[in-house]
C-alpha cells in the first residue's frame, strides 16, 4: 500500500545555509508520528517544508502517491494537508467561530466529515468560547483551535508544529487527551516535538531529527526503551 | 447586509447633496473643485484598493489614469462612439491592460511589486512622449473632446460636466466600497495580514490578487476619464510618476484604514492646491511641510485619527 505521505532527500536551505539534509520518512494512513529533536534541529523547517511555505532544493515530496514537490501552500491544502503553525495564527479580531468558518472546506474528495457541531463535540472547552474574539483565549486554547480549524477543512493529514510549547502541564494534558481521541479515530498526524513524554501517550512512532538529519526511527515504545538514544539525541 | 443598506443611504445622500448644491448657490469654482476631486479621489481610493486593502504598494498606478484619459479622449476623437460607450470601451481596455501588467507584477512583493509597477508606468509614460502623431508627445492631446449630446447631457457645458463627474464619484465609491465589505475584499485583507496563513488555509493567493489589480486598474481609468473631461484632452503628466505620489500622499494624508480617507486626502490635497498656488510661489513648499506636520503629528491619516481618538476604540479594520 501507498504511504499517504512519502518524503525522500529532502534539502532545505534558507538562503545560503542548508538547514534539512537529504530527509526523508514516509507516513501511512492512520498513523501518528512524532517528529522528535532539539531546538534548531530542524523539525519546524520540516514542517514547513511539507505545508510548501518552504521551498525544497532537493527532494521528493508525495501525497497518497501524487508527486506534490513544490506545489503551492494552498494546492497542498486544497489535497488534504493541514498545517498547524508553531505560532497558531489565529484570526484575533475574529470570534472563534469565525476562524473555524473561514478555514471550512470540503476534503480532497469532496468528503465533509467536520462541522462545527462535531468540533464543538470533539472540543468541549472550545464550545462555550464560541462567540468570543480569538485573540482572547488562553495560549492553550487557541492551540485547539487552530488543531480545531486546521480539521475544518477535512484533511487527511494534519501537521503540527510544537503543539504544547509554552503551554501548562495541565493545558498539555488536555491537548493531548484531544489528539489522542484524534488519534482513536483513525487521523493520521505527523507532531514536530521537543517533548517526548508528550508523544507517548499520543504517537506510535518516532523520528529523531538532529543537525537537519533524520538520525533514528523506530516505535515510540522503542525509543522510550532506549535510553542511550534519548540521551544522545534529546537530553537537554 | 445592514452595512449595504446603510452604504446605499450614505451613498444617496451623497449624491442628493452634489446634485441638488448648484440649486441653492451657484459657484463655479465649486463646481470646478468636485469634478477635480472626483477624478483624484476615485484614482487614489482605487489605489488604496491595493494599498490598504491589499498591502500591494503600486507606484505605478498612474499608468492606468494616463491610459484611461488617453484612451478616452482618443476613442472620442477618432472614432464617433457615444459618450457611454467611449467610458465603457475604455473601462473594458483598461482592464485588459490591467490583466496583463497585473499578470506579471503580482508575482513580485514589496519592494520588488512597487518598482516593477513603477517601470511599467515609466514605460507607458515614455511611449505618451515619444508617439506624438497619435498622443501629441508633451504637448498633450490637443483638439478637445468633440461635443455629443445624449439624453440632453452636454459634457462640454460646466453644469452638465459636473453632474455627470458627482454621480461617477458616487457610483464609483459605492462599488468600491461593496467591494471592500465583501468576502472577496475580506480574503484580500487577509492576504495582506499574512499571506503564509493564507495559503495554507487553502487559498491561491494570485487569484485574489490579480482580481483587485485589475478593479484597481479600470477605477483608476475612470477618474482618468473624469480627468481628461476636465482639461479637454489628456497631458502625459497623468501618466508620470509624481501623480502617482499624489495618489500615495492623498491615500496617506486621508487615512489608509478608512475606507473615505483618500477622499478626503485628495480634498485637502486640492484644497491646500488651491489656497497655497493664489498666495505664494512656493506654494510645494508649504505643501510639504503640511504634509510634514501630518505625517509626524497625526502619525496617521485624518480619518485614521479620528476613528482611534481616545474612547473610540481600536480601528475595527485592522
Amino acid at each position: 500500500m501507498t504511504p499517504l505521505l512519502e518524503v525522500r532527500d529532502l534539502d532545505v536551505h534558507y538562503g545560503v545555509s542548508q538547514i534539512l539534509f537529504g530527509v526523508g520518512f514516509s507516513l501511512a494512513a492512520g498513523q501518528t508520528m512524532a517528529l522528535l529533536g532539539r531546538n534548531g534541529a530542524g523539525k519546524s523547517t520540516t514542517m514547513k517544508a511539507l505545508a510548501g511555505i518552504l521551498p525544497a532544493r532537493r527532494g521528493v515530496v508525495r501525497l497518497a502517491g501524487r508527486d506534490v514537490t513544490g506545489a503551492a501552500p494552498y494546492r497542498l491544502a486544497r489535497l488534504g494537508l493541514a498545517y498547524v503553525p508553531e505560532d497558531r495564527q489565529v484570526f484575533p479580531a475574529h470570534s472563534v467561530e469565525d476562524n473555524l468558518l473561514i478555514a471550512q472546506k470540503p476534503g480532497p474528495d469532496g468528503e465533509i466529515t467536520w462541522t462545527l457541531e462535531r468540533i464543538w463535540e470533539s472540543f468541549p472547552l472550545l464550545a462555550p468560547l464560541r462567540r468570543r474574539p480569538a485573540g482572547r483565549l488562553s495560549g492553550g486554547e487557541q492551540q485547539m483551535l487552530a488543531i480545531a480549524r486546521a480539521l475544518m477543512g477535512n484533511p487527511k493529514i494534519l501537521l503540527l508544529d510544537e503543539p504544547s510549547e509554552g503551554l501548562a502541564p495541565l493545558v498539555v494534558a488536555s491537548i493531548a487527551r484531544l489528539l489522542r481521541d484524534l488519534r482513536s479515530q483513525g487521523a493520521t498526524i505527523l507532531i514536530a516535538e521537543q517533548n517526548l513524554h508528550f508523544c507517548l501517550s499520543i504517537a506510535s512512532d518516532a523520528l529523531i531529527i538532529d543537525k537537519g538529519q533524520i538520525v533514528y526511527s523506530d516505535t515510540i515504545a522503542g525509543l522510550e526503551a532506549n535510553e542511550e538514544i534519548r540521551q544522545r539525541y534529546l537530553a537537554l | 447586509m445592514n452595512g449595504f443598506w446603510r452604504d446605499s443611504g450614505v451613498a444617496l445622500a451623497a449624491l442628493v447633496l452634489l446634485l441638488g448644491a448648484p440649486l441653492a448657490f451657484s459657484s463655479p469654482a465649486f463646481e470646478d473643485f468636485i469634478i477635480r476631486l472626483s477624478a483624484l479621489a476615485l484614482f487614489a481610493t482605487s489605489l488604496n484598493l491595493l494599498v490598504g486593502g491589499s498591502g500591494m504598494i503600486s507606484f505605478g498606478h498612474g499608468l492606468f489614469y494616463g491610459f484611461g484619459a488617453y484612451a478616452f479622449a482618443l476613442l472620442m476623437q477618432r472614432t464617433t462612439l457615444s459618450l457611454a460607450s467611449a467610458v465603457l470601451l475604455t473601462l473594458f481596455l483598461a482592464a485588459l491592460v490591467a490583466l496583463l501588467v497585473g499578470a506579471v507584477c503580482i508575482r513580485l512583493k514589496t519592494i520588488y511589486f512597487a518598482f516593477v509597477t513603477l517601470a511599467i508606468q515609466m514605460l507607458f509614460y515614455s511611449v505618451i512622449i515619444s508617439w506624438v502623431s497619435l498622443t501629441g508627445g508633451d504637448q498633450g492631446l490637443q483638439g478637445g473632446i468633440p461635443r455629443r449630446v445624449i439624453a440632453g447631457i452636454d459634457i462640454n457645458q460646466q453644469g452638465h460636466l459636473y453632474q455627470f463627474c458627482a454621480v461617477l464619484l458616487v457610483a464609483g465609491l459605492f462599488a468600491m466600497r461593496h467591494i471592500t465589505a465583501s468576502p472577496f475584499g475580506m480574503t484580500l485583507r487577509m492576504i495582506r495580514d499574512n499571506e503564509a496563513r493564507a495559503a495554507f488555509l487553502g487559498i491561491p493567493l494570485w487569484r485574489p490578487k490579480l482580481a483587485i489589480f485589475v478593479l484597481a486598474g479600470v477605477f483608476a481609468a475612470l477618474g482618468g476619464i473624469l480627468a481628461s473631461l476636465f482639461v479637454s484632452g489628456a497631458y502625459p503628466e497623468f501618466a508620470d510618476w509624481p501623480f502617482s505620489g499624489q495618489a500615495i500622499f492623498a491615500v496617506m494624508l486621508g487615512g489608509i484604514d478608512s475606507f473615505l480617507g483618500p477622499l478626503a486626502g485628495s480634498a485637502i490635497l486640492l484644497a491646500l492646491n488651491d489656497i497655497f498656488t493664489r498666495l505664494t510661489e512656493y506654494h510645494g513648499l508649504v505643501q510639504g511641510v503640511v504634509i510634514l506636520l501630518f505625517a509626524l503629528g497625526l502619525r496617521r491619516g485624518v480619518l485614521d485619527f479620528l476613528r482611534v481618538l481616545p474612547g473610540r476604540g481600536e480601528v475595527a479594520s485592522r
